[in-house]
């Protein structure tokens, strides 16, 4: 065969390569590959996406990309930022008739859970840790003013009594709406957004009036 | 290459069982001590090489691999196959049981309401009906009920905190919620228990249903009187909005229920307990108590030091303020 004659490795090129066919789909390559890639660009990359969502909740659009990527981060860090800052500063005696951090922890999430459920019983096409996704990113607006009374506290400013009202106020309308428009966009039948959008108002109104009451000991 | 090739077509019919081109060589020790990792991976090679081994088995090469390995490869693959069997049920079992208890679509039609319907019924829980000798129908939904209890707790939030309510053993949060839901749950499964006595035509579901329904009078009334603190209107507010809303579950109750003894019982028992619980709430949780001896004494008399309530011990406040008053107008 004076063809193949030309046909041959020389030696000091190495063979290397699959000879197995892989037997699944192609997603376990996918997955392991993001295994090698250093730790910080893993953090980076999830930093970037629960940002995003804060910037998405600031400013509100009737976008998919709170729902599609959802993720618990940012929720947990608002969820137990909000209850340390809350943690038993509502009474004036020793024996604690405030808020503690279980509490609040407790109430966000079982509030959450219930609302999410109230969604799906109702028909909604919005999946269980979408909704809490979406749901804990809205608490950030209260998260926010959370902290600014807590710090104008430390600064000795006095507890902002008479602001506080109508700016608490102000936010949970903001963070109910907010919460809608993600919710409702296209995720729920037409005619029950109403249905959907009451359990909503009800939550973010328990937590501002968790922080309104919050006198600190 | 005779000899080779006939070896080397078993390889083919490897490759064409769609399985892979070389021979695993996992298969052939069994070093790995816990035959469940990668459960999910092995599980379909095994089905592949159950099926090239059905193929296979006339084949030379196989049997030849066969003798090869000899004992130590057959307990590895037994192994497998057990602990891949042990996986397969485990996993139907588990599917199985989720399937049945964590099944919110039981619930979904009882959620099954429109808006107008939520507003309609609303309205209706305050209108008694006339026709008591003819079984009025309950909706059985529950979006109504649930919405009405949560809305209770967040009006009873308000309320205790305009009146700094303080709670001894326990938290605001914990106190609102625990009674609200206790209540509502508790009161209607007493009210089926008793209708079950009484042969009563109401299910578990109905009973939620129209005592959740018979809380938008109380929600109505706690709302108006918390921001205004008039007494006697209070109790306006309990006879004519609290009594409406019993009258209509009293006559709705009475429809479904034959015999005069047993109508009596159940309306007697929830007339009782939908009414007292208004007041409870009222009383428990606001700052009336001042109200009272304000509008009572005049102003040499010392102001009313205010105490920390034990919320069980709520009675005791009452009974003590009934007699300060009747002391003072005597």
């Amino acid at each position: 065969f004076p063809g193949l004659a030309d046909v041959s490795i020389s030696q000091d090129i190495p063979v290397e390569g699959e000879i197995t066919v892989p037997v699944g789909s192609n997603s376990p390559d996918e997955d392991y590959s993001t295994l090698d890639e250093p730790v910080k660009d893993t953090i980076m990359r999830d930093l970037k996406a629960v940002g995003k969502k804060f910037v998405h909740v600031m400013y509100p659009r009737k976008s998919s990309a709170l729902l599609r990527d959802w993720d618990l981060w940012g929720p947990l860090v608002l969820c137990v930022a909000l209850a340390l800052m809350l943690q038993g500063g509502s009474a004036d005696s020793k024996d604690d008739g405030g808020p503690q951090f279980a509490e609040v922890f407790v109430i966000i999430w079982f509030g959450a859970v219930v609302i999410t459920l109230n969604s799906k019983l109702l028909g909604g096409t919005i999946s269980f840790f979408q909704s809490l996704c979406v749901l804990g990113y809205c608490v950030m607006p209260l998260t926010v003013a959370m902290l600014v009374c807590r710090l104008v506290l430390l600064a000795g400013g006095g507890t902002m009594g008479a602001v506080r009202v109508p700016l608490l106020l102000l936010l949970h309308v903001f963070c109910v709406s907010t919460a809608s428009t993600a919710f409702l966009a296209d995720s729920q039948p037409p005619n029950r957004k109403a249905l959907v959008v009451y359990p909503i108002f009800l939550f973010y109104f328990v937590i501002s009036w968790m922080i309104l009451t919050f006198t600190p000991q | 290459s005779g000899a080779p090739a006939a070896e080397w077509g078993g390889f083919e019919d490897n490759m064409q069982g769609g399985g892979s081109a070389v021979i695993d060589m996992e298969n052939m020790d069994d070093t790995s001590g816990s035959s469940f990792e990668d459960m999910g991976e092995m599980h379909q090679r095994m089905k592949e090489e159950e099926e090239e081994e059905a193929e296979g088995e006339a084949g030379a090469g196989e049997e030849e691999d066969g003798e090869f390995l000899g004992m130590k490869g057959l307990r590895g693959q037994l192994g497998r196959q057990v602990a891949d069997q042990m996986w397969q049920v485990g996993k139907r079992q588990a599917s199985r049981a989720f399937s049945l208890y964590a099944n919110i679509d039981i619930l979904r039609p009882y959620f099954d309401v429109e808006p107008v319907q939520v507003r309609a019924r609303l309205l209706e829980s305050m209108i008694p009906v006339k026709m008591i000798n003819f079984p009025q129908k309950i909706a059985g939904e529950l979006y109504g009920p649930l919405m009405l209890v949560f809305t209770l707790v967040a009006i009873l939030l308000h309320g205790m905190k305009t009146s700094d309510t303080i709670i001894r053993e326990g938290t605001l949060m914990g106190t609102a919620i625990g009674t609200c839901f206790g209540y509502w749950l508790g009161v209607s499964s007493f009210m089926y228990f008793l209708a079950y006595l009484c042969n009563a035509q109401i299910t578990m579901v109905q009973m939620l249903s129209l005592l959740g329904y018979g809380l938008f009078g109380h929600c109505i009334t706690l709302l108006v009187t918390y921001n205004i603190h008039f007494h006697s209107l209070f109790y306006i507010f309990w006879l004519v909005v609290g009594g409406l809303s019993t009258l209509r579950m009293v006559a709705v109750l009475v429809s479904r229920t034959v015999g005069h003894t047993q109508r009596l019982i159940l309306c007697g028992t929830l007339a009782a307990l939908h009414m007292l619980f208004l007041l409870y709430l009222h009383f428990a949780y606001h700052k009336v108590v001042e109200g009272i001896l304000d509008t009572l004494e005049g102003p040499n008399m010392p102001p009313f030091q205010r105490v920390a309530r034990d919320i069980p011990v709520v009675s005791n406040a009452i009974l003590n303020t009934t007699a300060k008053a009747i002391a003072l107008t005597l």
